[in-house]
């Protein structure tokens, strides 16, 4: 409590608060350590029952997540080489070819990537915009921004599926890139319009009267000033178009579908495959991990629209 | 990139093949679901890719978005698929909607005879409408509901006896759905080598068509029917007879007393977990897996046993599954992609497709001597595939499974209302849907 | 319109800045920076909405693309309000709302009381409570369901060793009273972070002098948290409440891989039966109706709690 700042808190207070968040903490912790945990087990590991906390660690599962295979014709199996083949060939199977998971991580990359950059530019020069100029019903601007997040996406979907349907957007790379990027403006817009507002007028009226055009001004002056600030921005981009799944769902299928939607549908011969599941969810979920523990100053920014700064 | 291979391949063809009308190698595309059977066929179409030149690609769709996935893709008119292994419901849309190409003369032009087939599978998987010579897919693989379970339990002498002396009959493969649930039921609960067991898992998934495709083996045998065989849509009396409540009352009593705790939610690949962690005595699934269990390390052998959806009071039938294939017309490599067909088609490749672990629906396959005893479980499959009974393929399928979904699952699972009052609500459901298609 | 207030801002920029310019005008330049982004708002967000109310005055649907559209007028806005299927929705939806919110506001506030502490490692710490946040929920909710399974999930064990309960005694996402549970427990072991987050901001906004004040007038450390420390909070945790508020009223990816809407239709949210409509049994007219319906109330309950939230701040 800050109250106690005057006198300071007790070093005993200390210790209670320290113990009861670190135990909330590793309790919430649970979950993502059994999901990497389980991505080691093998598929009778896995399903255990009741559930296996001790295990021989084993890497079926990422084999499993990356090929697929059939079972073992008799009388054509030929000498397992390399030590994934191994791994297949002693559960009494074979390799066909490689599985899609390597294709929809790619794709939430390209697409991730692609809408980032596209927002963060439009964001910046729209942003600059608002901040440089004086823009009249700032409230009721925001709040119209705020709104366009409000709908339900299955809601947004319907028209947006008719729309790309009929463009030939649907199950494409770049009608996913517009979409995100068209999701990700207004959090970008905002989120930058608050980092711009933070870099004195002053730096850019002194490159005015030095004879810079304005657009100089706004990229040799503000751009580099603005730098963490886009690079956190864009992080929470990526980090929205990473982990979005309604509109990946419903609007691609074969050619763009990114992970989220492709991961839960992991199945493997015979039953669920949830050392694969498990695999897929740790290789998709360690770079957003990585993120957040970059991003960690600018977190409460994001996630509140930049409503809340500190 | 395979785009736009696929985009370079298929402008090639067009520009070639229109000027020569030659045997040009061609890119062909077979959508299927995403499972076991799939990755066998990958394999076995590298033979057809060595005889004919032909590249091949596979767009495989996991079950639960598969229904979903490729009827957008027909509905869109989309180049994707060249072939497809569409579900048995499919046939009615494929055949109206004119996705899929009428085979007819082609079978007639390469000496392919339905007559060669499993009847039940070219009922199932080929005709539209029901019933009438016309064919719009050529049957793939053969498959129907059946049960897996656990023979090593069933030959425990101590367990034998208890059961006799308590239901008065051996503890043995189950004739009528009856006797399947009293084993269920003495098995649940039962500690069987330190661990809990439960008597049987059963389909219950609400999402796709999970627990329709299960309920439906005890609605036929207690008399369900989806019309009246008379008068096409004429459903009241049918669909909510005394006999089809019964029915629905029976899974439900099954689903309450005799399941692993926890299966409200569960399809295929969860009561395979069920039954391969060794939870379950009994597994309600589709044939496809019984390879698998065969060859598991934890209950395949002879610790696993197979056998056909027992009788009810009213007959006994077996959920139909299995798929056909067929051209898709808006595909620009038919004539590749009806080559597949022809090579598929063939006896070889046929017995070839069995031996790798697919099902075919090739009666000269089946019928072959020793075909019954080529695997523990191929004469439960032949047994089953004689019962068989599929769910409406009707064009409006997708909202006529909703429905079902819809009713089954708030009465089975989650235990509202009753029997009577879900099945009269199905009524109403499928009336509307049929109404709004023109065909009430 | 956005446009019109740029033009606006443009020529209220102070002249003394404009006259130096060279090279492209203010105005150009505001208009050229803006544009791209109204447009692509426009295109992917107002034009769709638009299309979205003029659909729902029709029967169309979008698997047949060829049969004739209807007019139908208010139709599809009776048959919503009037069927009880979607009235249960709203309910399981409320009921979802209601209590994520509360649990979340609860937990994420001591939890931030007790970080504010500032104990050694509190950052390491709030780091890692911070993580579950920032996944994907699709992927973290389909493994849940893992979680929860009884004989094979490391969920029921878990609640049997702290119980003493039987674990396979109940199942979170198969019993009908425990399914709601089930889904709200998922997502506040995702959201209370972010209430956390934000209210660690508010207690760290109380400027000192306040409690040095307090404690001079001898008031209780009891009164100082009900007379401070929650009244300066409170914007910050109604912040938090209308985010989360929002989200949770759209709610999608997690419960549909948590349970589908199931048992029977126990969790199945507004969001999940317009899927349903819209993308299954593709009554597109009708779903679009339930689109707008759901539009206007989110709008509507968030723009009254916006006002609310700004009196609370300006006191």
């Amino acid at each position: 409590m800050s109250a106690a700042s005057v006198t300071g808190p007790s070093a005993r207070l200390k210790w209670i608060a320290g113990v009861l968040v670190a135990v909330y903490a590793l309790i919430t912790l649970m979950p993502l350590l059994w999901i990497m945990a389980t991505g080691f087990k093998t598929s009778s590991d896995a399903i255990a029952y009741p559930p296996k906390v001790l295990f021989e660690p084993s890497l079926e599962g990422y084999v499993n997540l990356f090929t697929t295979q059939t079972r073992q014709v008799s009388g054509e199996v030929s000498a397992p080489g390399t030590w994934y083949e191994r791994i297949v060939h002693d559960k009494g199977m074979m390799i066909t070819g490689p599985s899609r998971y390597g294709e929809r991580f790619l794709n939430s990359v390209i697409i991730g990537f692609g809408s980032t950059f596209l927002s963060v530019v439009l964001g910046t020069l729209a942003a600059y915009a608002f901040s440089r100029y004086r823009v009249p019903l700032k409230d009721d601007l925001m709040f119209f921004i705020l709104s366009t997040r409000m709908m339900p996406p299955i809601a947004v979907a319907i028209p947006i599926f008719l729309m790309f349907r009929s463009l030939g957007l649907s199950d494409t790379h770049a009608g996913m890139i517009l979409l995100y990027t068209a999701v990700n403006l207004s959090l970008a817009v905002w989120l930058l319009k608050g980092f711009i507002d933070e870099i004195p007028r002053e730096y850019e009226e002194a490159a005015l009267i030095d004879g810079y055009t304005r657009f100089q001004a706004f990229r040799k002056v503000v751009l580099p000033q603005a730098a963490t600030g886009i690079a956190s921005t864009a992080i929470f981009c990526l980090i929205f178009a990473w982990n979005e799944y309604a509109f990946a769902v419903l609007l691609t299928s074969g050619t763009a579908q990114t992970a989220p939607p492709f991961i839960p549908t992991i199945i493997g011969v015979g039953g669920r495959d949830w050392p694969a599941v498990a695999a897929g969810a740790t290789i998709f979920l360690l770079p957003v991990m990585v993120f957040t523990i970059l991003l960690r100053k600018h977190l409460l920014r994001g996630i509140t629209f930049g409503a809340v700064r500190k | 990139m395979k785009k736009t291979a696929l985009l370079a391949g298929a402008a090639f063809a067009a520009a070639t093949g229109l000027a020569t009308g030659e045997a040009r190698a061609a890119n062909l595309t077979l959508c299927w679901a995403a499972w076991d059977p799939a990755n066998a066929l990958v394999e076995l179409s590298k033979d057809f890719e060595a005889q004919s030149g032909h590249t091949m690609n596979f767009e495989f769709v996991p079950w639960p978005n598969f229904a979903d996935r490729m009827l957008n893709e027909l509905n869109s008119r989309g180049k994707l698929c060249d072939l497809m292994i569409g579900d048995s419901q499919w046939i009615g849309l494929g055949a109206e909607a004119g996705h899929y190409v009428k085979m007819n003369d082609f079978f007639d032009a390469n000496g392919i005879d339905m007559a060669d087939f499993i009847p039940a599978t070219v009922t199932g998987y080929a005709e539209w409408p029901k019933g009438t010579p016309n064919y719009w897919a050529l049957p793939a693989y053969a498959d129907v509901v059946g049960w897996t379970y656990r023979r090593d339990w069933f030959e425990r002498p101590e367990l034998q006896a208890e059961y006799k002396q308590r239901y008065g009959r051996d503890l043995r493969v189950p004739e009528t759905l009856a006797e399947l649930k009293d084993i269920a039921e003495f098995f649940q609960g039962r500690e069987i080598d330190g661990t809990t067991v439960y008597g049987a898992a059963i389909y219950t998934e609400r999402g796709s068509e999970g627990i329709t495709m299960g309920v439906t083996n005890a609605l036929y045998n207690h008399g369900f029917l989806y019309e009246n065989p008379e008068k096409p849509y004429d459903m009241p009396g049918f669909v909510n007879s005394p006999g089809a409540v019964e029915g629905l009352e029976f899974y439900k009593a099954l689903y309450d007393c005799c399941t692993p705790p926890g299966s409200s939610d569960w399809y295929m690949s969860e009561t395979i977990d069920a039954f391969k962690s060794g939870q379950a005595a009994l597994q309600m699934n589709f044939a496809f897996i019984w390879p698998g269990v065969n060859a598991d390390p934890n209950v395949g052998g002879d610790r696993s046993g197979y056998f056909p959806n027992p009788a009810g009071p009213a007959g006994q039938f077996a959920q139909l599954g299995g798929q056909g294939i067929s051209v898709v017309s808006y595909s620009d490599n038919q004539e590749a992609a009806l080559e597949y067909i022809k090579w598929f088609a063939q006896p070889e490749v046929q017995q070839r497709w069995w031996d790798m672990g697919g099902a075919p629906a090739l009666q000269a396959v089946v019928d072959a001597p020793g075909f019954a005893e080529s695997q523990p479980y191929a004469q439960a499959f032949l047994d089953s595939m004689a019962i068989v009974k599929d769910f409406w393929a009707e064009p409006t399928y997708a909202e006529l499974l909703l429905a079902m979904q819809n009713r089954v699952h708030r009465y089975v699972i989650a235990g509202e209302g009753t029997a009577q009052e879900a099945l009269d609500a199905l009524v109403e459901d499928w009336t509307e849907t049929f109404e709004d298609d023109g065909k009430l | 319109m956005p446009g019109t207030a740029m033009d606006r801002a443009a020529s209220a920029t102070p002249p003394g800045i404009a006259r130096r310019v060279r090279g492209l005008s203010d105005r150009a330049i505001a208009w050229l920076f803006v544009a791209p982004t109204i447009f692509l708002l426009l295109a992917i967000n107002i034009f769709p909405l638009i299309w979205t109310i003029r659909l729902s005055f029709t029967n169309y649907r979008a698997n047949r693309p060829n049969a004739d559209v209807e007019w139908v007028g208010l139709r599809n806005y009776e048959r919503i309000l009037s069927d009880p299927e979607i009235w249960q929705t709203m309910q399981a939806t409320a009921h979802f709302l209601f209590w994520t919110l509360f649990f979340q506001v609860l937990i994420g506030f001591a939890l931030a009381w007790l970080i504010n502490a500032k104990f050694r490692g509190s950052n390491f710490w709030t780091t890692v409570i911070v993580l579950p946040m920032m996944l994907s929920p699709a992927v973290v909710g389909n493994f849940w369901t893992f979680l929860y399974q009884p004989q094979i999930g490391l969920f029921n064990y878990v609640v049997a060793f702290v119980s003493g309960a039987d674990p396979t005694g109940f199942s979170m996402i198969g019993d009908v009273p425990l399914a709601p549970w089930a889904i709200v427990i998922v997502d506040t072991w995702m959201w209370t972070p972010f209430v956390m987050l934000i209210c660690l901001a508010g207690l760290r906004s109380i400027p000192d002098s306040i409690y040095e004040a307090a404690e001079c007038d001898r008031a209780s450390k009891w009164r100082q948290f009900w007379t401070i420390t929650v009244p300066m909070v409170l914007p910050f945790l109604m912040l938090a409440v209308l985010f989360r508020g929002i989200e949770n009223f759209k709610m999608f990816d997690l419960v549909v891989q948590l349970t589908g809407g199931g048992p029977g239709s126990t969790t199945e949210l507004t969001s999940i039966n317009l899927k349903r409509e819209a993308f299954e049994k593709w009554r597109t007219g009708y779903a679009s109706a339930y689109a707008v319906i759901l539009f206007v109330t989110v709008f509507g309950l968030a723009s009254i709690y916006v006002k609310a939230l700004n009196k609370v701040k300006e006191r």
